[in-house]
C-alpha cells in the first residue's frame, strides 16, 4: 500500500538531500573496505583579477582536472553574472557554474524589483550569504569584478563564505604563483595595456609553475559602459606537433556481423553545429 | 570544520557523517611523477623517459630524467618515489662493480633483470615505490625489454610503458607495435627511425593530457656502437 496518496513528480528547484543518509552509510561500510566515495571533479585553476585605472580586468586560465588527468583543455571558467559584472569560479567546476548561473538569475530579478542597474557588492553579498548557509559544502572559490554605478569593485569569496575586498587578488591551486607576479609589479592606477600584461602574466606564471592550471589565458575587461571577453588571449601552453600519421585505413576494424534496415524518412530541416575541437 | 548537524527522531542532534576512529600517519612514501617507456626492435633498443619531477601540485625540476645507464649494452627507467628510484640505481651500480670484478664480465641484460627482481623481493614488507623498465641488447645483440612491478614480478617484453601516463601510452603501443585490434594491416618489423618518431609522438600526447608529464624527454637509444641520447621538449603548463 502507498504510504503516500500523492507521489512527488513535480521537479523541486534548489538542493536534494534524499541521499545524504544513504551516502554517509555507503562510506561507513565502504571505508571498511578500503573503498572511497567518488570524487567531484575540481578545476585545479589559476583565476586573477586586478583594478586598473579605467575598471577591472580578470583573469584565468582553461584546464579542468580530473584527478591528476586533464579532463577539459579549454573550459569557461570566466562566467557572466550581468552584463557588467563577471565572476572567475575555481574550485569543484560544478559548483562554480551552477552557483554563479543561480546568482546571475536571482541578481536579475532583484534589479528589476528594484528598478535599479545591479551592483557588484549586492551579488557579492547573496553568494557569501548562500556559501556560508552550506558551510563550506559548495567547494567554490569565486572571484566577483565588475563595474557599476559607483564606480569598479572587486572582490574574493571563499568556499566558506567569508569574502575579502581588494585590488588585486588570486585564487585557486595557482594562485600562489600569480600572486607573486601581482605582489612584484602591481601599481594603481595602471593602463589598460600594463593591466592586461600583468594578469596575462600573473596567469601566465600558475599555468607554468601549478600542474592543476594550464592551457590558454582568458581575459575579461570591463570598463565603465563596455565589456571585452578575451578568450583566448594568449596561448603559452602549446601543442607538440607529431611526425608520424595515424590515420587508418578503411577495412582495419573488423566488421562481425553487418544488418542493413532501411528507415524511410523525409528531410524537413537541416541545420549544422560546429564542435569545438581544439 | 563544523559539520552541518540536523535533529533527528528523539530531539538530540544526528551527525550524518562517518565519525569512527581516524588514524593519521606518516607516510615514507611520495608519488613524485614520471613516465618511462621502453621498446626493443631488431637490433636495437629504446628507453624513454620524460625529465620532469613533481610533488603534489608543484614542479621540483624540470630536468630530472628517468633513464640511468647501467653498461654500455643496457638502460633502465625508474619512475616513482624519486628517493627510492636514486637508492635503487646506486645499489644496481654496485652491484654490477662487484659482478665485474669477481666474474671478470660486464652483466648481460638479462642477468639484471633477474638480479633486480631478487633485489626487489628483499623489501618485499617495505617495498621500493618505483616503476621499473629495462631496455637493453641480450647475447644475441637483439633488443630487449624487461618491465618489472615494484616487488620484482618481471617478463620479457618488446615494449612497455611504466609511471603515470603507462595507461595512457600502453594501448598506443599496442596498436601500433603490437597491431592489435587492427585488420588488414601489414606487420612491418619495426625500424629505429620509425620507433624513434612513435616515442616522440606518443610522448607528445601523453604530455597533453596527464598532469605529471612534461617539460623535456630524453630518449636514449641502444646498439651495438653504443648508447646515444637524445632530448626534445614538451609541453611545459
Amino acid at each position: 500500500m502507498l504510504l503516500s496518496a500523492k507521489p512527488s513528480f513535480a521537479p523541486v528547484g534548489g538542493f536534494n538531500f534524499e541521499n545524504v543518509r544513504r551516502n554517509a552509510m555507503l562510506e561507513e561500510q565502504m571505508s571498511g573496505q578500503g573503498f572511497k566515495a567518488p570524487k567531484a571533479r575540481k578545476t585545479g585553476t589559476t583565476i586573477a583579477g586586478i583594478i586598473f585605472k579605467d575598471g577591472v580586468i580578470l583573469g584565468a586560465d582553461t584546464r579542468a582536472t580530473d584527478d591528476m588527468v586533464v579532463a577539459d583543455k579549454n573550459c569557461m571558467k570566466i562566467h557572466h553574472i550581468a552584463p557588467n559584472i563577471y565572476c572567475c569560479g575555481a574550485g569543484v567546476a560544478a559548483d562554480a557554474d551552477v552557483i554563479t548561473q543561480m546568482m546571475s538569475s536571482q541578481l536579475q530579478l532583484h534589479a528589476l524589483s528594484t528598478g535599479r542597474a545591479a551592483r557588484v557588492v549586492t551579488v557579492t553579498r547573496l553568494l557569501k550569504q548562500m556559501l556560508f548557509r552550506y558551510q563550506g559544502r559548495i567547494g567554490a572559490s569565486l572571484i566577483v569584478g565588475g563595474y557599476d554605478v559607483t564606480g569598479p569593485h572587486l572582490y574574493s569569496i571563499y568556499p566558506h563564505g567569508s569574502f575579502d575586498k581588494l585590488p588585486y587578488v588570486t585564487m585557486g591551486s595557482g594562485s600562489a604563483s600569480a600572486m607573486a607576479v601581482f605582489e612584484d609589479r602591481f601599481k594603481p592606477n595602471m593602463e589598460l595595456e600594463e593591466a592586461q600584461r600583468l594578469v596575462q602574466d600573473a596567469i601566465t606564471a600558475g599555468i607554468f609553475c601549478d600542474l592543476g592550471s594550464g592551457s590558454n589565458v582568458d581575459l575579461c575587461v570591463i570598463s565603465k559602459g563596455s565589456v571585452d571577453i578575451l578568450r583566448p588571449f594568449d596561448q603559452p601552453g602549446k601543442r607538440g606537433c607529431k611526425h608520424g600519421q595515424y590515420r587508418y585505413k578503411k577495412g582495419t576494424t573488423a566488421v562481425l556481423t553487418k544488418t542493413v534496415t532501411p528507415i524511410a524518412v523525409e528531410l524537413v530541416e537541416e541545420t549544422v553545429q560546429r564542435m569545438d575541437t581544439e | 570544520m563544523l559539520s552541518a548537524a540536523t535533529y533527528g527522531e528523539n530531539g538530540k542532534m544526528k551527525d550524518y557523517h562517518y565519525s569512527g576512529p581516524v588514524e593519521h600517519r606518516f607516510s615514507p612514501y611520495t608519488f613524485n611523477g614520471g613516465t618511462v617507456l621502453a621498446v626493443a626492435g631488431e637490433d636495437f633498443a629504446i628507453v624513454a623517459s620524460d625529465t620532469r619531477l613533481s610533488e603534489g601540485y608543484s614542479i621540483h625540476s624540470r630536468d630530472s630524467p628517468k633513464c640511468y645507464k647501467l653498461t654500455d649494452r643496457t638502460v633502465i627507467g625508474c619512475s616513482g618515489f624519486h628517493g627510492d628510484c636514486l637508492t635503487l640505481t646506486k645499489i644496481i651500480d654496485a652491484r654490477l662493480k662487484m659482478y665485474k670484478h669477481s666474474n671478470n664480465k660486464t652483466m648481460t641484460s638479462g642477468a639484471i633483470a633477474a638480479m633486480l627482481s631478487t633485489i626487489l623481493y628483499s623489501r618485499r614488507f617495505f617495498p621500493y615505490y618505483v616503476y621499473n623498465i629495462i631496455g637493453g641488447l641480450d647475447e644475441e645483440g637483439r633488443g630487449a625489454v624487461y618491465s618489472f612491478d615494484p616487488v620484482g614480478s618481471y617478463q620479457r617484453d618488446t615494449y612497455k610503458a611504466g609511471g603515470s601516463a603507462s595507461a595512457m601510452l600502453q594501448p598506443l603501443l599496442d596498436n601500433q607495435i603490437g597491431f592489435k585490434n587492427m585488420e588488414n594491416v601489414e606487420h612491418l618489423p619495426l625500424s629505429q627511425e620509425k620507433a624513434v618518431q612513435l616515442v616522440k609522438d606518443v610522448f607528445i600526447s601523453a604530455a597533453e593530457r596527464d598532469v605529471y608529464t612534461g617539460d623535456a624527454l630524453r630518449i636514449c637509444i641502444v646498439t651495438k656502437d653504443g648508447i646515444k641520447e637524445d632530448t626534445i621538449p614538451l609541453r611545459k603548463d
